[in-house]
C-alpha cells in the first residue's frame, strides 16, 4: 500500500462517517420560532400532585437541549442552528442583559463538574493489553496524593519527563533498537483521550509506516507521562522518529482530545522547539483519529527526508 | 552580601538575592517546583522585610541571567535611561513602593521613571505590594497604542475576539466571530489560535478575517497566533496581516525553546512595519505567562515573577500594540488554585504597566487547576478596576480548542456597563452606527450572530 492508497482509504472512511452523521444529525435541525423565547427544558408533563410542586427535568446535557438556540429576537432565526452546528464553541446562546441566560450558565457549571473526573482516572488496562503494550512508569511515584500518583503528576512535570530506572531497563530488554519509527502511548492529562482514539490510530500508523517502507519499533505505554519523555526514548532506543500519542488536558465537558507529539532523533537537552505536534485529535468535531494517524506518518516521512523536526524542519521546508 | 533579619525573635538569613526574591513571593506552586519558595509564612514575611531594604542598584547589578550570555538581559539593560536610573538607584524597594502609591506621584511621573527600571526592580516592588496595592498602583498608569484603532485610553475597556475552532474550520470560526462582534468583542483584535501552523492554513484564516473586517468596515485588526516564522512568510507573500504575534519568554534559553530569538523578532517587527495593512505605528502582539521559563528549564534558578517581568522588558523593545499574560493557562504546577491565579494576574498587569507596555490579561484557568469561572470573573472585576487594557472574549468563556476557560463575549459588556467604560472609540462608533450599542449599553439587537450573516 502506498501513500496515495492510504489516503484513499482514510478518505473513504471519513466520508462514510460524515455521511452517517448527515443521516442521523446529532444536533437539532428544528429552528425555534423568531419571537418565542428559547424554551427552557420542559418538564415531561408531570402529573402534579394536587397543590404540590413537581419538578422532573429531562437531562439538559442531551444534544437536543444543549444545542438549543437561545437568542431571543434573532434577526435570522432560521440560520441559528447552522451557526451553532458549525462549531464546538458555545455560540447562539443569547443573553440576559449583558449576562448569560440561566440554562447556559448552569450547563457550563455542570460540564465543569464532569470534566474534572477525567484527570484522576487511569487508562483502561484492558485496552493496553489488547494492543499488546507493556507499561513503564516515569519518576512519578505510584500511590495517592500528595506524595505520589496523579497529584504528584500534576505538580511535578519535571518527574513526568523522566522514565524511571526500572522502566529504562524494561524498555531496553523488550524493544527493538534503532527503528525508523518508535510508537509510544502516554496517559498525559487525559485517560479518556487515550481510550477514545488510540485503538483507531494504531493500525493506520502501523500500516502506513509499512507501506512507506519504514520500520516500526516495539510500542509501549508510559504512565504519568509528559511530552519531554521524548528525549529519554530517543536516548534509549535511537529511533529516527518518535511518535508519542498523549492525552491533552481536558476541555470543558470534553476529555477525548489527543495529541501526537513527534521529534526527529530526540536526545537529552532537546526542547519543544525541536518537536512537532498534531493536536486536537478526536471524533465529532476535531481531527478524526484516522486522519490524525495519517498525518503523523506524513510528518514522519518529512522529518526523515529533511533529517529535522520542530523549528529546524520549518526552516528546512520554508 | 549579607541579607538577614530577626523576626519575632527568630533569625532569618538569605544567601543571595536570587533566593531572597524567591522567598519574598506570595505563594506559588511554580516557585516551590523551582525550589525557591519560602518554607513558612514567617520566612516569607522575613524575606519581604529584607527585600524592602535592598537598594535598586543591587537589583540592577544582579540580573537573573548574566549579561554576557543572555540576550534578554542585554535588551533590558541596554534600554535603561541612565539619567533616570541615576536619580533613583539609591532608593530602597520599600521607598520605591511608597513613591509609586503616593498621591503626589502621577501616571506621567511613573511612565517617565519606567525607562530607568530593569525587570528585577519591577518584580521586586511587585513582591512588596498587596493585591489592592497592585490594583491601585496599576490604575495610575495608562498605556495607549494605535493600530487601526486606539486601545488603552482612560474610560475604555477592550476585548479580543477569540473564535478558536478545533479544526480551524472557517465556517466555525466565522460563527464565533459573528457572535463576538454582536456583543462588542473585537476592538482589540480578531485573533485566532490556529490548530494547523502551516503557511497555507494560517494564510487562509488571515484572508478570511480580513474579508470580514473589510466587508463590515470594522475598525480593528486581525491576527493568527501561529509561530512568528509562519506569519513572517505571510507578510512576505502579501497576505493581509493586522498584528504579528509571538509568545515570549524571559530568558534567551526560554525563547530558544519557543524557537525564537531577539534577532528573529527584530526581523518580524521590521516586516510588520513594512507590510501590515493597518496604519500603525504599533503592530506587535505578545503573550506571556508565569511558568513558561521553568517549564523549559530556562529560569536560571529564579522565581517565576522575575522571569515574567523580563518578558515585559523584551516586549517593550517593539512598542507593541498589546501584550497580555495568559495567567493560569499552563496549569496547577505553576499556579495551583484560584487564589494564586488571581494574585499572578494582578502582579502581571501591574508589572506590565510599570514597564510601560499596553497590558491586557487573559484571565483564565485550566480544568486541572483548582479554580472555576467565578474565580476568573472576580479577577476580571479586579483588573478592570486596575485599568486593564483588554480581556479575551470567548464564546461563553470556553475555548474548545485550547481546552481552557477564560472571560467571555458577555464579560466585556458586563464590565463596561458596570464600570461605565466604553469600547475603543472608533469601535464604539462603529457599533453605534450599526445600532448594536447606544450610550455604552448593548441595544436590543445586540448579542445575535445572525446579524452579520448578510452584506
Ligand atoms: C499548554 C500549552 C502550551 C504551554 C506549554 C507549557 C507547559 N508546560 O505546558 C505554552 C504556553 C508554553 C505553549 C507555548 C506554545 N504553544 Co502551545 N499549547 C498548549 C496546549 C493548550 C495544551 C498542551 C497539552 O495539553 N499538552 C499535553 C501535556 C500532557 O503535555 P506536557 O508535557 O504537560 O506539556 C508540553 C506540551 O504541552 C508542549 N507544547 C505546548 N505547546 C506546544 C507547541 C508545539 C509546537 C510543541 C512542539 C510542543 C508544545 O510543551 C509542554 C512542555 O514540554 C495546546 C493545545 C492542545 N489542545 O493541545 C497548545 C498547542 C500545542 N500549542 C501550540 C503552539 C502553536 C504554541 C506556540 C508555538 C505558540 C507561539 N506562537 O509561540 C508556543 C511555543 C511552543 C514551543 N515550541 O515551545 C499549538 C500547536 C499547533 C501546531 N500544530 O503546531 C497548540 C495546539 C495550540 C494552538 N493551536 O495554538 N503551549
Amino acid at each position: 500500500m502506498d501513500d496515495a492508497q492510504l489516503n484513499a482509504i482514510i478518505d473513504a472512511v471519513v466520508k462514510e462517517m460524515i455521511a452517517a452523521q448527515a443521516v442521523a444529525p446529532a444536533r437539532p435541525a428544528e429552528p425555534v420560532a423568531a419571537s418565542s423565547p428559547a424554551p427552557a427544558p420542559q418538564p415531561a408533563a408531570p402529573a402534579t400532585p394536587p397543590g404540590g410542586l413537581a419538578i422532573d427535568l429531562p437531562d439538559p446535557a442531551l444534544p437536543e437541549h444543549r444545542y438549543q438556540p437561545r437568542v431571543q429576537r434573532a434577526k435570522n432565526p432560521d440560520a441559528l442552528p447552522a451557526l451553532i452546528a458549525a462549531t464546538t464553541a458555545r455560540v447562539g446562546v443569547g443573553r440576559a442583559g449583558p449576562r448569560y441566560r440561566t440554562a447556559s450558565l448552569l450547563l457550563f457549571q455542570a460540564d465543569h463538574a464532569i470534566t474534572q473526573d477525567a484527570l484522576y482516572r487511569d487508562v483502561d488496562p484492558k485496552m493496553l493489553d489488547d494492543l499488546g503494550l507493556f507499561t513503564v512508569q516515569t519518576n512519578i511515584k505510584s500511590g495517592t496524593s500528595p506524595s505520589g500518583g496523579k497529584q504528584e503528576y500534576l505538580l511535578r512535570p519535571d518527574l513526568g519527563r523522566q522514565i524511571s530506572d526500572d522502566g529504562k531497563k524494561t524498555i531496553l530488554e523488550k524493544c527493538v533498537p534503532s527503528p525508523n519509527i518508535q510508537l509510544v502511548v502516554g496517559d498525559g492529562l487525559s485517560a479518556a483521550a487515550v481510550e477514545a482514539n488510540v485503538r483507531e490510530m494504531f493500525p493506520v500508523i502501523l500500516n502506513g509506516a509499512k507501506s512507506a517502507g519504514l520500520t516500526v519499533g516495539t510500542p509501549f505505554f508510559i504512565k504519568y507521562c509528559r511530552v519531554g519523555v521524548l528525549n529519554d526514548i530517543g536516548h534509549l532506543l535511537k529511533p529516527d522518529v518518535v511518535i508519542l500519542l498523549i492525552g491533552e488536558r481536558p476541555g470543558l465537558g470534553r476529555a477525548e482530545s489527543l495529541s501526537a507529539y513527534m521529534a526527529y532523533r530526540p536526545k537529552p537537552g532537546d526542547t519543544d522547539a525541536d518537536r512537532d505536534v498534531v493536536c486536537n485529535i478526536f471524533n465529532n468535531g476535531g481531527t478524526n483519529p484516522l486522519e490524525g494517524a495519517a498525518f503523523t506518518i506524513q510528518l514522519a516521512q518529512k522529518m526523515i527526508k529533511h533529517q529535522a523536526s520542530g523549528v529546524r524542519l520549518k526552516l528546512a521546508t520554508k | 552580601m549579607l541579607l538577614r533579619t530577626k523576626l519575632h525573635g527568630k533569625t532569618y538569613e538569605f544567601p543571595d538575592l536570587r533566593l531572597l526574591m524567591g522567598k519574598a513571593n506570595e505563594e506559588k506552586s511554580g516557585d516551590r517546583l523551582a525550589g525557591v519558595a519560602a518554607d513558612t509564612t514567617a520566612e516569607r514575611a522575613a524575606a519581604k522585610f529584607v527585600l524592602a531594604e535592598v537598594p535598586l542598584w543591587a537589583l540592577r547589578q544582579n540580573p537573573a541571567a548574566p549579561y554576557e550570555s543572555d540576550e534578554i538581559t542585554r535588551v533590558i539593560q541596554d534600554a535603561v535611561n541612565e539619567t533616570i536610573y541615576n536619580e533613583i538607584k539609591d532608593w530602597t524597594v520599600g521607598q520605591f513602593r511608597e513613591w509609586l502609591l503616593a498621591d503626589t506621584t502621577s501616571g506621567e511621573m511613573i511612565r517617565r521613571l519606567s525607562s530607568g527600571l530593569t525587570a528585577e526592580i519591577i518584580a521586586a516592588v511587585a513582591k512588596l505590594m498587596s493585591n489592592l496595592d497592585l490594583i491601585y498602583g496599576a490604575s495610575k498608569i495608562r498605556v495607549s497604542t494605535h493600530c487601526n484603532n486606539t486601545i488603552g485610553l482612560p474610560g475604555t475597556l477592550s476585548s479580543r475576539n477569540q473564535p478558536n475552532h478545533p479544526t480551524d474550520s472557517p465556517e466555525g470560526i466565522r460563527a464565533s466571530i459573528y457572535e463576538g462582534l454582536s456583543y462588542g468583542s473585537g476592538d482589540s483584535v480578531i485573533g485566532i489560535n490556529p490548530v494547523d501552523d502551516s503557511y497555507s492554513s494560517v494564510a487562509r484564516l488571515l484572508e478570511m478575517t480580513y474579508d470580514i473586517i473589510k466587508t463590515w468596515a470594522i475598525p480593528t485588526q486581525n491576527c493568527v497566533l501561529s509561530h512568528v516564522t509562519t506569519q513572517m512568510k505571510c507578510l512576505q507573500n502579501g497576505v493581509p496581516v493586522g498584528l504579528v504575534f509571538q509568545s515570549l519568554a524571559g530568558s534567551q534559553k526560554g525563547n530558544e525553546s519557543f524557537g525564537i530569538s531577539v534577532g528573529m523578532i527584530d526581523e518580524a517587527n521590521a516586516l510588520a512595519k513594512k507590510y501590515c495593512f493597518p496604519s500603525g505605528p504599533n503592530f506587535m502582539y505578545f503573550e506571556t505567562g508565569q511558568g513558561s521559563e521553568l517549564s523549559a528549564d530556562a529560569h536560571h534558578g529564579w522565581d517565576q515573577l522575575v522571569m515574567e517581568a523580563r518578558c515585559y522588558g523584551f516586549a517593550k523593545r517593539y512598542s507593541p500594540y498589546q501584550v497580555n499574560t495568559v495567567v493560569g493557562f499552563i496549569g496547577p504546577e505553576y499556579l495551583y488554585d484560584a487564589r494564586q491565579i488571581q494574585r499572578a494576574g494582578l502582579e502581571d498587569h501591574f508589572m506590565g504597566k510599570l514597564t510601560g507596555i499596553p497590558m491586557g490579561c487573559d484571565a483564565c484557568y485550566t480544568n486541572h487547576a483548582r479554580a472555576d469561572q467565578n474565580a476568573i470573573e472576580n479577577l476580571a472585576v479586579m483588573l478592570t478596576a486596575a485599568g486593564c487594557n483588554y480581556f479575551m472574549g470567548l464564546p461563553l468563556g470556553d475555548d474548545s480548542m485550547l481546552s481552557y476557560q477564560a472571560t467571555s463575549y458577555h464579560d466585556a459588556p458586563a464590565l463596561r456597563q458596570l464600570f461605565k467604560l466604553r469600547p475603543a472609540p472608533e469601535f464604539e462608533k462603529w457599533m453605534e452606527d450599526l445600532g448594536l450599542m447606544k450610550n455604552g449599553v448593548l441595544t436590543g439587537i445586540a448579542g445575535d450572530p445572525t446579524f452579520f450573516l448578510r452584506r
